[in-house]
């Protein structure tokens, strides 16, 4: 099985550019998902050529060389190769051919079997560097010994190169597809019941890739009746992907299609247990299927596993992402998810707190208390990664202030359980007129920011101090700078207000955040900039440049100076603020990037996308760490439990996920909500997990229980194969309904009171 | 998705040049199909298969409608086929912006996003906010859609003043749970909504089995009503009623006691607090039997002990009660209504009746009594044509007294013009005679004497307005006496009056910027004429802003606090009936 999967290492090792290198090298066997990120970046490429192309970063170094990714691509290089030598021109024809890592065989229509393809291999690996070369031959020589008896594609009547090379060039009967894929239905069905389901994950992606093939091969009506009779029989979470299958209908169509591109160049993971895969493959050999088999050599990646076959809720809870599940290996890297020591501030002692405790009654177990909290922090997490792994910016003053403000909060904060509910105070954006598109609150809750699609940033104060900027320069020379007050007097009490506007986008502002520091404020946008505003002068300080499509969200790093976002171009990227561009590119997702989240001890980045899927990215290597499917919708909101342990993650289905980061496991469905959920949000003490959804409703979810009652022995540690308890209702500990107010943002404030915002939407 | 969506989305599909053997006419045809992308996507949703595509016919039509005539067979095809596909791109990629926008609805802007996507120039100038429904048309056996377009006058639009600057954004903020309860505030939805109260009050009771009806009730008691449906699951597939529940938790009952007390006491200032809460807050319909009863016994007993002052305070909670959107009403109108038609017809409603000002609250009642027949009267309950015919039964009566006979003309008035055209108009005559009796024949009492008053005030301002709309142009107040007797020259002059402001008006709505602002009548009796009266039972000074007597389609806000410009008058003397007669519009 292995053979089919390092078919298509030559034709991804020369796509990588920057960052991506540095991944795939580690990890050759995340290969798909980097292949995808291949293509969709030659595409951007092409498009966006007459965009300016600002600081695109690593990325434009992969761009702008021949990248032969997308099999198209590959096929105008092959056609250059072939001119060339016609031409007689050999040696230009080998440098192309080195250059864009095309195979030596490329141009031999009868030698494109495997065993050709170790010396192309080598050859085109000679531009990374040779660790990684040597990696992929000993790959390929594993598999090449398998490779022998792998069906070729229509190489023997189809002499043209640019069809050889295609994927979907076709070898059987269109007619008969019909028949292939009933035959397998039909035997699907009879197997036996333990079997079945898993062999059932099969359909989707044998459907989807024969009707792809029936199109590209212009066999329109053909298609079309294919579609028809079998696209009723796909699991329903595929509805949307069904969708933009069934428009398209012609060969043109395919180009440029981005859904139809990821289908094209990703292979499809199907996890099937060995069993089930020999039953397979003894009836597809039996009855000479070949048709079939070609797809699942090469479009499908079958992760065979030992052991119990799966059930199908087993199945159902993992499936839906649009390349089929996450291997194995893929969430095997270590995760260091602890939290980071917090530096030692002396606390004062206050006053009022010494009161406060006298009154009730009962000082001395508060200090010893404290003291424990103080030793927690000073041991080190053995899960935690080192201080240093990144840089951390150093504690100012202010911060420091801060920090002791937190403390002083923090023990007044209240302790939430499931008979101790949060109260929840609502911030109504009134007469918004369907333009707020994001939210975001300080951590200390002191202002609210929003996005709306008029392009504006409102930056709103919700304590009785107003918002003054600094005077100007002139005024500033002014001041005394010895005396005590200066920070004081630097403001202009002029300009006091309770709200700030600040303008600058040229398009809706998906995304906002705070710094920690409350200095700075994020905001993303359709216009493809992150700007950097100063909420010291109320004025932009940067604007990055880099997505150069709609960025649809941002978000700073808990210890502010970085800063995450993603947008439509697939990519997410890590930024400093004193960088304009990308310290880090990561880059795998099928489809947009929706949102991103910053792990509490800044290490890791989590993204979101429309591809259903959520992937952890070490913010150190830029690598993906891990990749959670499960999703049957595009996710729209993500959620670190304060301990650094747990993710949530909520989608357009409705559905809160919650995954286990250590294990690489979903430990957790929150079921309730009947609309999109955009926001998502632990407790401080992360007792209580809060949802707010477009269907008007704010939900409180028991989160401790749902992680205590968490069994993960070692075999589902393993395997990853877990059994979800249907106790949706047992966690949900409150619903509440707004006033036709979709609810876009929730934030605990320190002492646990939590904040929910949203626009009235009459 | 609108038709300048679709519009927005052909023409850039065939701008960009995707179909190029066919891009001659492209530019043209682009503005002609957008009419027929309407009807795809209708069809896309009937049949709920996405592999629809325009139809050919249409391009041919299209094409021959911007003058290329012969479009081959194929090029129609192809030209259709590609152009479904683009749309149907576009609209996948603008449905993105959509979710990221936080929205349920599709704006232009997002397809104008979606075609930047895709690097082609968005079409400017198109913002529609609103939404622009889908319209059929049907016709030689299909249906079409078509979308209305009014002919705009520039002139009107130029001679329009600006719209008003709409609201900015600003930023509320309230309690949506307090430890977990969820306060019953107008912020929050109501606790239950009014479809919820209706299908309680309507279908009470589902399918109970006569066998088993007592084991239900003993359930329902153990269960609270918060989970009838776990209980139900167990127990298969008998239905419990659900127990509505008639206690009040303590603070309900303090609430209760709180606002009833407001409502009937001495304190102005409460009472508007109070009714305010009852007319916002959206927790109110379990008390709602006890506000109904409350009201109807304390009309009982106060038209006995002629306490006119505590029948307005009631009058103005069944007001409030009906201006608040989360009650459902209908289950209480029994008692309701029968305490409004007191207040508009009982003969005698305050100890001195020649002095005190009855005669608003008869007004006030008329008015509450016609909007619940609006809001109310359906085919079952015949509200409207019951109590017009309770109306008109006492008003053809003889002995029928002057207060009476006010509250049915008030109360037949408020129901509009039709009403007073057909009941009203027949009867000037005789009531003109009846007036003339009284007031130009020997005096028999002075309470006589205002109820004629009254009553022809009220007469000439009801009918004057209908009259000036079905009476052809000349008023001739000979003409008028012949028809309506001893108050056709009064009646006249009013007419006259009618239809000169009505010209006035229309004039100003024309030339420009003049609003018609309606100040709402207000009722309310002030404090001073309680306490300086000595007792808080006699007000004999009641405070009634000049607008009163407008002609008021509803009832209105009494819970309002007064303009500030409001004048004393001291009712009963013809200075009042006068002032109160002029009609001020604008």
């Amino acid at each position: 099985m292995e053979h089919d999967q390092f078919k298509f290492i030559f034709k991804m090792a020369a796509v990588q550019g920057g960052m991506v290198d540095a991944k795939d090298e580690l990890d050759i066997k995340s290969e798909p998902p980097s292949d995808g990120f291949g293509n969709s970046n030659a595409n951007d490429g092409r498009l966006l050529s007459s965009s300016p192309g600002a600081g695109t970063g690593g990325t434009a170094t992969g761009n702008n060389k021949p990248a032969p990714g997308p099999p198209e691509e590959q096929q105008t290089l092959l056609a250059v190769l072939q001119f060339l030598k016609k031409s007689k021109l050999a040696e230009s024809a080998e440098i192309l051919r080195r250059e864009a890592g095309l195979p030596e065989d490329a141009l031999d229509p009868k030698g494109t079997d495997a065993s050709g393809s170790g010396p192309g291999l080598a050859a085109g690996s000679g531009q990374v560097d040779g660790v990684d070369a040597s990696s992929l031959l000993s790959r390929v020589t594993v598999s090449s010994s398998a490779a022998a008896q792998a069906p070729k594609k229509a190489g023997e009547d189809q002499p043209d190169v640019s069809v050889v090379l295609s994927a979907y060039s076709q070898q059987g009967d269109p007619s008969l597809y019909d028949a292939y894929y009933s035959g397998l239905k039909r035997f699907i069905e009879s197997v036996l019941d333990c079997h079945r389901a898993e062999l059932s994950q099969l359909f989707y992606p044998l459907f989807v890739h024969m009707y792809l093939e029936l199109v590209y091969n212009n066999n329109e009506s053909v298609a079309k009746a294919f579609f028809e009779k079998f696209s009723g029989d796909q699991e329903c979470y595929y509805e949307q992907d069904l969708r933009i299958l069934s428009s398209l209908t012609k060969k043109e169509h395919m180009k440029g299609n981005e859904t139809l591109l990821d289908f094209r160049t990703s292979k499809f993971v199907l996890r099937i247990s060995r069993d089930s895969y020999q039953l397979l493959k003894r009836h597809l050999q039996e009855r000479q299927n070949n048709q079939i088999w070609n797809i699942i050599q090469e479009h499908l990646y079958i992760d065979i596993f030992d052991g119990m076959p799966r059930s199908k809720s087993q199945i159902d809870a993992m499936s839906g992402s649009l390349a089929g599940e996450a291997r194995r290996e893929a969430n095997k890297a270590k995760v260091f998810y602890g939290l980071l020591k917090e530096p030692e501030i002396e606390l004062p002692l206050d006053d009022e707190d010494e009161e406060a405790e006298n009154e009730e009654g009962k000082p001395k177990k508060k200090k010893p208390k404290k003291d424990s909290m103080g030793s927690k922090s000073k041991k080190q997490d053995p899960n935690a990664p080192l201080q240093t792994r990144i840089p951390l910016p150093e504690l100012k003053d202010s911060d420091k202030l801060d920090k002791i403000m937190y403390m002083k909060e923090s023990t007044k904060r209240i302790r939430l359980g499931s008979d101790n509910l949060p109260s929840i105070c609502f911030y109504t954006f009134l007469n918004a007129y369907q333009g707020l598109t994001a939210v975001d609150v300080t951590d200390d809750s002191s202002l609210i920011a929003g996005g709306f699609a008029d392009s504006t940033v409102r930056v709103w104060s919700v304590t009785p101090k107003k918002l003054r900027k600094v005077k100007s320069a002139a005024d500033l020379n002014l001041i005394d700078k010895e005396s005590d007050d200066v920070l004081e007097r630097i403001m202009d009490e002029k300009t006091a207000s309770e709200l700030k506007i600040l303008y600058g986008h040229s398009g809706p502002v998906y995304g906002i955040s705070f710094s920690p520091d409350r200095n700075y404020l994020l905001s993303s946008s359709e216009d493809g900039t992150i700007r950097l505003w100063s909420l010291q002068t109320f004025t932009c300080l940067v604007g990055y440049k880099g997505h150069n499509y709609p960025v649809w969200d941002t978000q700073f790093s808990p210890y502010g100076y970085y800063f995450v976002s993603g947008g439509h171009d697939r990519v997410a990227r890590l930024w400093a603020t004193d960088h304009y561009q990308p310290l880090r590119i990561f880059a795998g997702h099928l489809a947009d990037i929706t949102c991103t989240r910053f792990h509490p001890n800044s290490n890791y980045v989590a993204t979101g996308s429309s591809d259903r899927t959520i992937r952890l990215w070490d913010v150190l290597n830029g690598n993906c760490v891990r990749i959670f499917t499960g999703h049957k919708g595009p996710i729209h909101a993500l959620a670190f439990s304060p301990n650094g342990k747990f993710l949530a993650s909520g989608a357009t289905d409705g559905r809160v996920l919650l995954w286990d980061i250590g294990h690489g496991l979903m430990v957790g469905e929150l079921k309730g909500h009947t609309d999109t959920i955009y926001s998502l949000r632990f407790s401080r003490d992360g007792e209580i997990l809060a949802s707010g959804s477009m269907d008007n409703t704010v939900r409180l979810w028991d989160a401790m229980k749902a992680f205590d009652d968490l069994e993960t022995d070692d075999f589902t540690a393993a395997t990853g194969h877990i059994h979800l308890q249907d106790n949706s209702q047992e966690l949900l500990l409150g619903t509440y309904m707004t006033k036709s107010t979709p609810v876009l943002h929730l934030h605990f404030t320190r002492r646990n009171l939590l904040l929910a915002a949203g626009a009235y939407n009459p | 998705m609108s038709l300048i969506h679709s519009e927005t989305l052909v023409v850039n599909c065939l701008r960009c040049s995707w179909v190029d053997p066919f891009k001659f006419h492209c530019s043209k045809l682009s503005i002609v199909l957008s009419r027929f992308v309407i009807s795809a996507m209708a069809e896309e949703r009937r049949q709920k298969q996405c592999s629809v595509v325009l139809p050919t016919e249409s391009m041919k039509a299209m094409a021959e409608s911007v003058g290329v005539g012969q479009l081959q067979e194929d090029s129609c095809v192809a030209l259709s086929e590609e152009v479904s596909y683009r749309i149907k791109e576009i609209a996948q990629d603008a449905l993105k912006f959509m979710h990221h926008g936080k929205r349920r609805k599709l704006t232009t802007s997002d397809i104008d996003n979606a075609l930047k996507l895709k690097n082609v120039e968005p079409l400017y100038g198109f913002q529609s906010q609103e939404f622009i429904p889908f319209r059929f048309a049907s016709g030689g056996g299909r249906e079409l859609h078509f979308y209305e377009e009014k002919e705009v006058d520039l002139s009107d639009i130029i001679n329009t003043p600006l719209p008003r600057v709409p609201l900015d954004v600003s930023l509320k903020a309230h309690w949506l749970s307090i430890e977990g309860v969820q306060p019953s505030i107008p912020e929050n939805p109501p606790p239950a909504s009014k479809e919820q109260q209706k299908t309680e009050s309507t279908e009470p009771l589902k399918v109970v089995k006569p066998g088993q009806e007592e084991k239900g009730t003993i359930q329902g008691k153990g269960q609270s009503t918060t989970t009838p449906d776990g209980k139900g699951k167990e127990k298969g597939l008998i239905r419990l009623k659900p127990r509505s529940t008639h206690e009040l938790s303590v603070e309900q009952q303090l609430y209760y006691k709180e606002i009833t007390e407001a409502c009937v006491g001495s304190c102005e200032a409460k009472r508007a607090e109070a009714l305010q809460s009852i007319a916002t807050d959206p927790g109110l319909y379990q008390m709602l039997p006890r506000f109904s009863t409350f009201i109807s016994e304390g009309v009982r007993v106060n038209v006995v002990q002629n306490n006119l002052a505590l029948l307005i305070y009631l009058m103005r909670m069944v007001k409030a009660l009906m201006d608040n959107p989360t009650l459902y009403l209908e289950k209480y109108l029994h008692e309701l209504i029968p305490a409004v038609v007191t207040c508009i017809v009982s003969k005698q409603l305050c100890l001195r009746p020649d002095v005190d000002n009855h005669w608003a609250l008869r007004d006030f009642a008329a008015r509450l009594m016609a909007q619940s027949c609006k809001t109310f009267s359906t085919t079952t309950n015949n509200i409207q044509s019951r109590v017009t015919k309770t109306l008109t039964k006492s008003l053809f009566d003889d002995k029928t007294q002057w207060t009476t006979r006010y509250g049915c003309i008030a109360g037949l008035a408020e129901l509009g013009a039709d009403v007073i055209k057909t009941l009203i108009l027949p009867r000037l005559t005789v009531e003109g005679a009846r007036i003339k009796a009284v007031m130009e024949g020997p005096v028999v009492s002075n309470i006589d004497k205002i109820g004629a008053e009254h009553v022809q005030t009220l007469l000439l301002k009801h009918c004057a307005s209908v009259i000036a709309k079905i009476r052809p142009q000349p008023d001739n107040v000979e003409q008028y006496r012949a028809e309506y007797g001893y108050l056709g020259p009064m009646l006249c002059s009013h007419v006259v009056k009618a239809r000169t402001q009505a010209t006035l008006q229309a004039q100003q709505v024309n030339r420009t910027t003049l609003t018609i602002t309606q100040p709402r009548p207000t009722l309310s009796v002030s404090q001073s004429g309680l306490t300086g009266s000595g007792g808080p039972r006699t007000p004999s000074i009641i405070k009634v802003p000049s607008s009163l007597t407008l002609m008021s389609p509803r009832p209105g806000t009494p819970s309002q606090p007064s303009p500030p410009a409001t004048k004393y008058i001291v009712m009963g003397t013809s200075a009042g009936a006068a002032s109160t007669q002029q009609v001020r519009v604008i």
